[in-house]
């Protein structure tokens, strides 16, 4: 029996391993990008054990320091280590970029989504009203959403800052939702579904939902570097995150600005931080896409 | 016959904006009548000194705000014929004034951006579909990913910062309209505009090269292959013109993410333009030029669209006869 | 300079027809795929001789059509190379021309047409544009001086009004008419050989035979080649001189149109000839089909390819067989026991053969339709009302099958949509066993599910590619608890398999490890699964390779005839629905001409267009394709949006008259229990 046991469990072991060999060999670029994400999440979560000065340590002593051997990435016009503020970062912008594209695309999706099955006047009338959000910039809603909604932070997460985000995603998730659930529709397997007499939400979920999963991943982190970006922009502009909070966008502002020639590395350092994150979504979300979609369209 | 077809074409496109513009009036004038708290209330705690509920009334008329609410509505719809729009609550100018000093520049560098971006991609995309897996491509394809990460204030940045440690210069703070003084208006929006176009060129890019590449599998390509027309007729008259389609919606729709990213950008280069204003209005919470400034992008990106779609039915056959 | 390049070929540059136009020598072509090298070609020689028709024959995979676009050198560049081989073209070999020296050969001494006229044409350039293009690179003309010739051209492929066809595009033209504008395209540098690759299967069976037949009309004016690729073996016996039959990538025969249906030599060949319906012969009781499928061309089985699936198989056929002379004179075949191959039995016209033709005890009808009728509104682009069905009226007897046949457009997906229900009818009445069941409350509907399936015609996109197959056919039992316990459902789902044809094995598999006909056989099994009594088979058989198709009809029948079911069968193709049905209803536009019993419509067709019809299908007989007077029926299928007034056929009936506008004629019974639609009779 224990044999068995142990036979099934180096089975399922090399199974798991075949496939992700087989990943990587298939998408190494998709790979590199789920590692470096890996990377950020692991350097949130430990960033108290990973950051060698705590991010809100104020030092005059050693205002506007370059790199150097006691602070690796320099220091900022308060003299707080840019090192630590930008894995402290991390943590701001892998919250706030998921917690948005996760709202933001499920809400989009399950309005597409029904808007397609239901079809009719229904869909049409909720196609206008997409089609009206869609008229804005993603940042200029951004914009508007915060001046409506002023700032809060519950459980000490910037949750207008979120909705803020999460709103001018939705209609854009809304939109490609519903043109891949309208293609699946029309396809004889949910015509056979309805032939072997089974009911509209059983249909939906059984077997719409599983089949617009795909799409519904590759845009979730398409959308999280989004996020990631309005989410600096914000900040940047001094309406997202706010001081002290570290925020890779926040530190690009203010001072920053003042101090092009004397510190370039407040500049150089936060805004590779921002793109680095934004292209391993984007590579990861590429392969995604080229990973799911040759078995999607069989 | 041809003609008429475009022409009703244009004109139906034109009347689908006007519910679409509508809607976006509706909705933005609701969404900044939601505002917590009385905001005439807190800019005049914030300007200092006794604040009275009689001052708050006063303030309040003075502004028009004390109108039923789809008086107000009205009344700013109709300011867009009239010129009329308001009065800013912030800087107490009207709105009008405040956007006319703006908009030029504005609009400058977006075109600006777009031409300059457009003209680079799209040869560009089609260069590295058609060398597919070469270097050529690959290189194209990393550049590419650099647009679409970085985020465009901060290549904005970087350019300042090339541009002060290289050269020791600065672009000029003051604007000067092109037809005045060409050489000093493009060295001050040159640089804007790269940077809010280094992202736009690189979608472009990788949309013409996606497009160029399943057009290329398509059937009718190896029908022109059959009849022994010469590869580079292929590809200039059969293979991009259907490439161009998807592209140039791509074209349409990253407008948007242009004004989005002026909007972040203007702040970086001191630009005094509609993006800025909007910021400081959004600061400010002076709703009354924020709903106007909105207005107009909206405007502004529906418009594009709407040129967007009239260039692909020139260009499609099958658009213009409404199938 | 004169525009109207004459189109005659001048007496002394008339080639000597002993001397071949083409010959291909043993060429290889392998394609590298992610999942390894396929060898799609392996050692394919043939030869064509000027102005004659060659067919090249086979199934799926069997390398013709890459054939085909290896002369071309069209293969895509990355993909697939040509490995071996040579490709005889006047003195010049074609497999190893510098790319421009081929370019400037394409198009103007060897044309090709291709499959899929939807597709083949530049949406976004005119018509004129793309007949100008080969006459302007190749020829030099002028641009005025090219026009004229476009025109000339439209004309000469049969279009009216060529001026205003030139300024159209591609999708203001039907399928049939863009195949003319490729055939113009292929005739405007008077090339001397063009190759066809399945120009026909896309289209409906009358415009097939428009097509064809100008085809071999121009071949014979203007004396040029002509390759047709092709799987039909009906069009091959009509219009081909010769034949060459591949499979596996290999010709395993080739000879004289004559020899090769009357005295064929290979088993494959002798199998693909028993396993097609053929309206020109009585009904088998039993399509001989041939077992198996065909190899996987990553390995193919070393010696004969055919061997896995031959009857005749013995040790010998581990070496690989070559082409050897046997039979008529340019005949041969690549069989080694082609001596012990029994010929098949002629059958001369006047033959009385003991009766096949389907027995028809009168049982009460389970399906009874009365006045249907179906409007779709159309909101885009053009905004109106698309009658898809008029006015259908039939009975179907239990245990018997109704086959529905008509072309594209004519409604006939849609009744059988109705009849189960996807679609909910305008108007009219059905009845299912005496009870009405034309608007189903929801409560009825899975009682009603229980008794009526369908069958869907695309096996690739009916399966949901996310469940195992097992789970896939589980899903109605457990859904609606008509078997508990898992055990029993395993049980169950093994029983469907067993009921058609696949091993058990298969409930583990996902629906893209499997072939098409297997997939079918899935789809049945599915529709079995709630245990009806009524099943609509929609085009189930037409996406299928012919010998496939043979398997999946015989499996229909013998599930009809053990389990006493009812079917409408909807196909386009005659032969297959004779071969399966009782009674035939022949459905135009949305309207029935003419319903009556399976033998009465095929020896005495009524109705006009049936006999069109029937006249259009080629059958796999050369003699008797010679013996015929061809007479295809003119003009293009109107718009179900703006059908004819009166008689919807009228517009292309040979008999049509004055009053044939003025009323729409009723089925009447002309013979007993035969009714057609038609004034005239």
């Amino acid at each position: 029996m224990s044999t068995t046991l142990a036979a099934d469990r180096s089975g399922v072991l090399r199974h798991w391993a075949r496939v992700t060999g087989r990943a990587i060999a298939d998408q190494p670029l998709g790979c590199v990008g789920l590692l470096v994400i890996l990377a950020m999440v692991v350097a949130s979560i430990a960033a108290a054990h990973i950051a060698p000065y705590d991010p809100l340590d104020v030092d005059f002593g050693s205002m506007l320091a370059p790199p150097s051997g006691t602070h690796w990435l320099g220091t900022d016009t308060f003299g707080r280590d840019i090192l630590s503020r930008l894995i402290y970062g991390t943590r701001t912008a892998l919250t706030i970029g998921f917690l948005s594209s996760f709202l933001g695309c499920t809400v989009g999706a399950i309005i597409g989504i029904s808007s397609a099955y239901a079809g009719g006047r229904t869909d049409l009338i909720i196609q206008r009203i997409v089609e009206i959000f869609l008229a804005f910039p993603i940042i200029v809603l951004a914009l508007v959403v915060v001046t409506m909604l002023g700032r809060s932070r519950v459980w000490g997460i910037d949750l207008n800052l979120i909705l803020a985000i999460a709103i001018p995603i939705a209609p854009k998730v809304a939109r490609v939702m519903r043109t891949a659930a309208l293609t699946i529709r029309e396809l004889p397997y949910v015509d056979a579904a309805r032939a072997l007499g089974f009911g509209a939400p059983r249909i939906v979920l059984c077997h719409l939902c599983p089949n617009v999963m795909a799409p519904y991943l590759i845009l979730l982190s398409a959308y999280i570097a989004q996020a990631i970006l309005l989410e600096a922009s914000l900040s940047f502009l001094g309406l997202g995150v706010t001081e002290p909070e570290p925020s890779w966008g926040l530190m690009l502002a203010g001072d920053a600005a003042q101090f092009y020639r004397e510190a370039p590395w407040m500049i150089l350092f936060p805004g590779l931080a921002i793109s680095l994150a934004v292209f391993a979504f984007n590579l990861f979300g590429d392969s995604l896409r080229d990973w799911l979609d040759p078995k999607f369209r069989t | 016959m041809k003609r008429g077809g475009m022409l009703r074409f244009i004109l139906h496109r034109l009347a689908l904006a006007i519910p679409t513009l509508f809607g976006v009036a509706v909705l933005i004038f609701l969404m900044l009548r939601v505002i917590p708290g009385d905001i005439v209330e807190i800019k005049l705690r914030a300007d200092g000194g006794q604040v009275t509920q009689a001052m708050i009334e006063q303030e309040r008329h003075r502004l028009g705000l004390d109108r039923p609410l789809p008086v107000q509505f009205a009344s700013w719809l109709e300011g867009f014929v009239t010129g009329d729009l308001g009065t800013s609550m912030w800087t107490d100018r009207p709105v009008i004034v405040e956007i006319r000093e703006r908009l030029e520049l504005t609009v400058e560098v977006a075109i600006l951006a777009a031409v300059i971006a457009t003209v680079i991609a799209i040869p560009l995309g089609s260069l590295a579909a058609l060398f597919a897996g070469s270097v050529l491509d690959y290189t194209i394809r990393l550049v590419t990913l650099g647009g679409l990460a970085a985020p465009a204030f901060w290549v904005g940045m970087l350019i300042i910062l090339g541009l002060l440690t290289l050269f020791h210069w600065m672009p000029p703070m003051t604007f000067v309209p092109i037809y005045r003084d060409p050489i000093g208006n493009l060295s001050q929006l040159i640089f804007p505009a790269l940077a809010i176009g280094y992202r736009f060129a690189a979608v472009v890019t990788r949309m013409t090269r996606s497009a160029v590449l399943e057009v290329m599998r398509e059937d009718y390509i190896r029908t022109a292959r059959a009849k022994g027309v010469y590869e580079r007729l292929v590809i200039t008259r059969h293979t991009l013109p259907n490439a161009l389609l998807p592209t140039i919606t791509v074209i349409g729709l990253e407008f948007a993410f242009l004004i989005g990213g002026l909007v972040v950008t203007e702040e970086v280069f001191n630009l005094n333009g509609i993006g800025r204003l909007f910021v400081q209005a959004v600061s400010r919470n002076d709703f009354i030029l924020i709903q106007t400034l909105v207005m107009i992008i909206a405007a502004v990106f529906v418009l594009t669209n709407i040129v967007v779609d009239i260039i692909c039915a020139a260009l499609d056959p099958r658009l213009r006869a409404g199938r | 300079m004169s525009a109207a390049v004459s189109l005659a070929v001048p007496q002394d540059d008339r080639p000597d027809p002993a001397e071949a136009l083409l010959r291909i020598e043993d060429l290889r072509v392998e394609f590298s795929t992610h999942r390894g090298i396929v060898r799609a070609v392996d050692g394919v020689s043939y030869d064509v001789r000027p102005g004659e028709i060659v067919a090249v024959v086979g199934e799926s995979g069997c390398g013709k059509s890459v054939t085909a676009l290896s002369v071309m050198r069209l293969l895509p560049a990355h993909a697939a190379r040509i490995t071996g081989g040579r490709i005889m073209f006047r003195g010049q070999d074609l497999a190893h021309l510098p790319a421009g020296a081929m370019r400037a050969l394409r198009g103007r001494d060897i044309a090709m047409i291709f499959q899929e006229p939807m597709t083949s044409l530049n949406p976004v350039l005119s018509v004129a544009v793309q007949i100008m293009e080969p006459l302007t690179i190749h020829l030099g003309l002028s641009p005025d001086a090219a026009r004229a010739r476009a025109a000339e051209l439209l004309g000469l492929v049969g279009l009216s009004d060529p001026e205003r066809r030139l300024e159209q595009y591609p999708h203001e033209l039907s399928g049939g008419m863009r195949q003319r504008v490729m055939i113009a395209i292929a005739l405007s540098c008077d090339p001397k050989l063009i190759i066809a690759d399945e120009p026909t299967t896309a289209l409906d069976v009358t415009i097939q035979a428009q097509i064809l037949e100008l085809m071999k009309d121009l071949s014979q004016r203007l004396g040029i080649a002509l390759v047709v690729i092709t799987h039909n073996l009906g069009i091959v016996a009509r219009y081909a001189d010769r034949i060459n039959v591949m499979y596996a990538g290999r010709v395993i025969e080739h000879g004289d149109s004559t020899a090769i249906f009357h005295g064929p030599r290979h088993p494959y060949t002798l199998g693909l000839l028993q396993s097609v319906p053929r309206l020109d012969r009585p009904r088998v009781a039993r399509l001989a089909t041939i077992p198996g499928m065909p190899p996987d061309l990553r390995n193919p089985p070393v010696g004969c390819r055919f061997a896995p699936r031959c009857a005749l198989r013995a040790p010998v056929c581990d070496t690989a067989p070559s082409l050897r002379p046997i039979g008529m004179p340019g005949q041969a075949t690549a069989c080694h026991r082609a001596e012990e191959l029994a010929p098949p039995p002629r059958f001369e016209p006047g033959d009385i053969q003991p009766a096949t033709a389907r027995e028809m005890p009168p049982t009460s009808p389970l399906v009874s339709v009365r006045g249907l009728d179906k409007s779709f509104r159309i909101s885009i682009g053009q905004s109106g009302v698309l009658r898809a069905v008029a006015d259908i009226g039939f009975d179907i007897p239990r245990g018997q099958t109704l086959g529905l046949v008509g072309e594209s457009g004519c409604g006939k997906t849609t009744v059988g949509r109705m009849l189960v229900h996807l679609t909910e009818p305008s108007d009219g009445e059905i009845r299912f066993d005496g009870a009405d069941t034309t608007h189903l409350a929801r409560r009825d509907n899975v009682a009603f599910r229980r008794r009526a399936q369908i069958v869907c015609q695309d096996p690739y996109s009916s399966l949901n590619p996310r469940s195992t197959l097992g789970a896939t056919l589980a899903e109605p039992l457990r859904v609606h608890r008509l078997v508990r316990g898992r055990r029993a459902r395993r049980e169950r789902v093994a029983a469907l398999l067993d009921m058609v044809g696949l091993p058990r094995v298969m409930a583990e598999r996902y629906p893209h490890q499997l072939s098409g006909g297997q997939r079918q056989r899935i789809g049945i099994a599915r529709a079995l699964a709630m245990q009806p009594s009524f099943i609509v088979c929609d085009e189930a058989v037409s996406a299928l390779d012919v010998s496939i198709q043979g398997q999946i009809i015989n499996l229909l029948e013998d599930l009809q005839r053990d389990l006493g079911l009812t079917y409408l069968f909807i196909a386009h193709d005659l032969a297959v629905v004779r071969h399966i049905s009782h009674r035939i209803a022949v459905m135009y536009l949305g309207r029935m001409m003419e319903i009556g019993a399976a033998e009465a419509i095929l020896s005495e067709p009524l109705h006009p267009y049936t006999r069109a019809l029937l006249d259009a299908a080629p059958v796999p007989d050369p003699t008797i394709e010679r013996a015929r007077r061809q007479r295809s029926l003119q003009g293009e299928l109107p718009s179900p949006l703006a059908p004819p007034s009166g008689c919807v056929f009228r517009t292309r009936c040979p008999l049509a008259s004055v009053e044939c506008a003025a009323t729409v004629p009723v089925p009447r019974e002309i013979r007993p229990g035969h009714f057609a639609a038609c004034i005239k009779l």
